[in-house]
């Protein structure tokens, strides 16, 4: 048996990773535990836009913190970086309701502190020259972008091995018991200290610990187009927040939204649903007409989790000493660097820069501590 | 169209799909229209299984490009299995959809090439590649070509090359004499194929073509177009330069299982039936309930175990379906079953000499392309094997290898066997998931004529 770390972070994805290098970075002995491998989930499928105008209004201090650490993750992770671009986004509405929507919506945004303004279908056509004219108006925010998220175990991983941190792969977690004995597919590890940062699977891992966390899980689909001319330099997204395009320096277009295939927990995504993939690249093709012209390559589908009211998971585990959580973001992906830095200050005693999420919340009454 | 043809006659209502604008497969590739082409056995042979399709009452969508496939188990959990929904790209451009309550995938291989110096340059062409040129086209790769690889494909291609009227410079053979040898008592099961791979050969010998047993092609060389290859012995040894205007080269055949991975079926590796096949029974049937594979896409035996394999699936689907009891199922099943075993044994044995042959992937020189989508190298792989990527999909992750429009079906043998030799064996590193679209597939058929309206875009998240 190994001696005890002073942490155990459980989940790989960007949570996880976050987490486990910050509290590495504050001096801590960690171990990171992941039954796949890194950032293979989540945080390795998703469309990796950096948005303002999808997040939830009460995420924009975070997400604009976070978008800042993408654009510098060179700086402060050793070197791994994942192509983030920096480019302005655009939101657009199509239908006198769209607009009505894309106006509140920008509002709140606004007021959270991303700095969206509304303008005509002329101007964001300036911005935008790939752009229907079909559009009836456009919120415009400077600051936007996207990265390859496909690089986000690569980019993590040797940072993460310099700071020391015991990363495992391929080594699931089966339970968890007080004190902490981890009990895991290569024998017991034992830590002061307990990170959840398991993405969908964290209502089975605040099980273990006899936390009943109902975690939605979402199976997002994503599509992607062979190399094309440029047709597009933005980050282009709908008043709905169901339509997510951009195009990367190599051609492809990501065409995204959050439409729904066929999947679950147990057997990850599974396959497109016919009528999601056709709406959501008819979404796209209506959004840049360019797009007719393209070949569809590949598609997939990842799962992202959704708590209750849809707001974060992170905090201490009420009840249970020295456990915490970590997931659940709505466009986690976004702001999951700066999460896991929030976290792994609380964690070390600091007062965290942001307020955490904490989940008293979600649980039943006789659960909250 | 063995398959078809059996389930068909058999009373079941079929369609079957194929992207070509004839049904004979590669084999039995008929020509296109307008091109008079001189009858050879095999020609004969699919017309008359052509023939026996035509007159089985079975619908078939020829010039139809299977895309997607979906339904059976790909559903949410809990619920049952659903129709097999199989989209497809017709001849005019349009998306249609079919649904089946039962699905045979008879899908082929596609060639392996294991790269080299200069294998991307025009010039260099697939063995596969060049069979297509001269079966259906009649078309030459080349003035004065080198005809290298592995299998029983390079004295087809090179006989009939010589018998068109150009020059074949080598026939480069990765496998020795003995290996030719070691196959004979298998392919006594079947005589003709001896017979006419004997006429290949005495044809070339005739024609002074230089035949180079265990010898490997070094280098393609030439600035912007082929103009020479070199060679050298497998064991190490000198060098040799051949001048050439073309090199048709093949490491042997890959069976196609995009679709039985997108479905999740079991599948195991098999270096000798062409790489990783699906899992299955006897009778076909795969892990998957009422998906069947069949022929060279369920693991390589060659063109005489494909109609056996093929009637064999049709004949399960049938029964699984209650189309047929199961008396008349026994009864039915054991001529192909029979013949299947027979085929099989002399398919087998080539298929052994075309299996992969890890030393040409450990010569590969580390600067050298493999994924030639997406530019990446043999090197590239490597690093990111040592940064800690151990299986297909996340190499393909960390490298982009395999993202591009073939999907990893030209460099996936290369590089996952790249990766094998780093993580211990071919079912660690695994495979990449299979995914729709099987093949590139344009928008503008997808889309079709929509109003903004008709889009069902869900509701949105909370503010
Ligand atoms: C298709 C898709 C597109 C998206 N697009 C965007 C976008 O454009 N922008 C954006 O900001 N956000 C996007 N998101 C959301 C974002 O990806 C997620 O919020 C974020 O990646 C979640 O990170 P995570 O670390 O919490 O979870 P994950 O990345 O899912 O990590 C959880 C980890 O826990 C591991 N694990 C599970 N069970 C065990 C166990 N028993 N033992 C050990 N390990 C275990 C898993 O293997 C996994 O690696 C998208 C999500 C999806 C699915
Ligand atoms: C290019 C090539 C040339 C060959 N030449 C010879 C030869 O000359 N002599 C020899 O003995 N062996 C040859 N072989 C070996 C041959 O594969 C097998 O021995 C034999 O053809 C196996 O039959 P099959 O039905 O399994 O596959 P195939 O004959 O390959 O038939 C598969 C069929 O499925 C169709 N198909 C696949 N995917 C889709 C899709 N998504 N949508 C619609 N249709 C689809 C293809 O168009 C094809 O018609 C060749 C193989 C290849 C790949």
């Amino acid at each position: 048996m190994t001696a005890p770390y002073d942490v155990a972070v459980i989940g790989a994805g960007v949570m996880g990773c976050s987490t486990a290098l910050h509290l590495a970075r504050a001096g801590m002995k960690v171990v990171l535990l992941d039954r796949g491998e890194i950032c293979r989930e989540a945080s390795g499928v998703n469309a990796g836009t950096l948005t303002m105008q999808m997040t939830r209004a009460a995420l924009i201090p975070y997400a604009l913190r976070a978008h800042a650490m993408w654009m510098r993750m060179g700086e402060w992770c050793d070197g791994g970086h994942v192509q983030a671009v920096d480019c302005p986004g655009l939101s657009v509405a199509f239908t006198e309701h769209e607009v009505a929507m894309l106006e509140e919506r920008a509002h709140f945004r606004r007021q959270a502190g991303a700095p969206i303004e509304i303008v005509s279908t002329a101007r964001a056509r300036e911005i935008e020259p790939g752009l229907s004219d079909k559009a009836l108006l456009a919120g415009h925010c400077p600051i936007d972008g996207f990265t390859s998220a496909y690089l986000t175990g690569r980019a993590f991983r040797p940072a993460l091995l310099n700071a020391g941190v015991d990363l495992r792969e391929r080594c699931a977690v089966r339970g968890v018991q007080p004190g902490f004995s981890i009990d895991t597919e290569e024998g017991e590890i034992r830590a002061t200290r307990l990170v959840l940062a398991g993405g969908v699977w964290l209502q089975d891992m605040a099980a273990w610990l006899g936390i009943t966390l109902p975690i939605k899980v979402l199976i997002n689909q994503l599509v992607v187009t062979e190399r094309l001319p440029p047709v597009m330099r933005t980050v282009l997204g709908v008043a709905s927040g169901l339509l997510s395009l951009k195009q990367y320096a190599n051609g492809t277009v990501l065409i995204g939204g959050g439409w729904q295939g066929i999947g679950d927990r147990q057997r990850g995504g599974l396959a497109v649903k016919p009528d999601s993939f056709l709406g959501n690249v008819r979404l796209a093709a209506h959004t840049i007409p360019a797009l007719r012209d393209a070949r569809v390559v590949r598609s997939w589908l990842g799962l992202e989790a959704e708590t209750a009211d849809a707001l974060p998971a992170i905090g201490p585990i009420p009840g249970v000493a020295d456990a915490w959580i970590i997931g659940s973001v709505h466009s986690g992906y976004t702001s999951g660097p700066y999460m896991g830095k929030l976290l792994a200050q609380a964690i070390c005693g600091q007062a965290p820069e942001l307020p955490l999420f904490p989940i008293d919340r979600l649980l039943a009454k006789d659960q909250a501590a | 169209m063995a398959a078809a043809t059996e389930a068909a006659q058999r009373g079941a209502s079929v369609v079957v799909f194929d992207e070509s604008p004839a049904p004979g497969g590669q084999v039995y590739r008929a020509p296109p229209a307008g091109y008079a082409m001189p009858a050879d056995p095999d020609r004969l042979e699919g017309d008359a299984l052509r023939a026996a399709l035509a007159a089985s009452g079975a619908v078939v969508k020829t010039g139809h490009r299977v895309w997607g496939v979906g339904g059976g188990p790909l559903v949410p959990l809990g619920e049952d299995a659903a129709p097999f929904r199989i989209d497809a790209l017709a001849p005019d451009g349009s998306n249609s959809v079919t649904e089946a309550r039962a699905l045979v995938l008879a899908t082929g291989t596609h060639e392996r090439i294991i790269p080299f110096p200069g294998w991307t340059l025009p010039g260099v062409l697939g063995l596969a590649a060049a069979t297509i040129l001269l079966k259906a086209n009649g078309v030459l790769p080349g003035r004065r070509v080198v005809v290298a690889g592995a299998g029983p494909l390079l004295y087809a291609v090179a006989a009939k090359v010589a018998k068109a009227g150009a020059t074949v410079a080598a026939v480069v053979d990765l496998a020795a004499t003995s290996e030719w040898l070691a196959a004979l008592p298998a392919l006594m099961a079947r005589p003709d194929l001896l017979t006419r791979g004997a006429a290949w050969r005495a044809s070339l010998t005739l024609k002074g073509v230089p035949i180079l047993p265990a010898h490997r092609i070094v280098a393609a060389e030439g600035d912007k177009v082929l103009r020479r290859v070199r060679v050298a012995p497998l064991g190490g040894g000198e060098e040799r330069v051949i001048d050439c205007d073309a090199l048709t080269i093949g490491h042997g055949l890959v069976p196609a299982t995009e679709a039985t991975r997108a479905f999740r079926a079991a599948h195991r590796y098999e270096a000798t039936a062409g790489g990783w096949v699906p899992v299955l029974d006897e009778d076909r049937r795969t892990s998957i309930a009422r998906l069947y594979a069949c022929g060279d896409g369920s693991g390589v035996r060659g063109a005489a175990a494909a109609p056996a394999s093929g009637r064999l699936a049709a004949l399960a689907a049938l029964r699984d379906l209650g189309l047929i009891d199961s008396t008349t199922h026994a009864t039915a099943r054991s001529a192909p079953a029979a013949n299947f075993a027979r085929a099989a044994r002399a398919g087998g044995a080539m298929a052994r000499m075309m299996a992969l042959r890890p030393a040409l992937v450990a010569a590969i020189p580390p600067d050298t392309i493999i994924c030639r989508c997406e530019g990446v190298t043999r090197a590239q792989i490597e690093a990111a094997v040592t940064d800690g990527a151990t299986a297909m999909n996340q190499v393909k992750q960390f490298t982009r290898c395999g993202m591009g429009p073939c999907q990893g079906r030209m460099c996936g043998e290369a590089a996952a066997e790249l990766v094998a030799a780093k993580v211990g064996g071919r079912e660690k590193a695994g495979f990449a998931t299979g995914r729709v679209p099987l093949r590139p597939v344009a928008m503008d058929a997808l889309l079709g004529d929509f109003d903004y309206a008709d889009i069902p875009v869900p509701r949105p998240a909370p503010i």
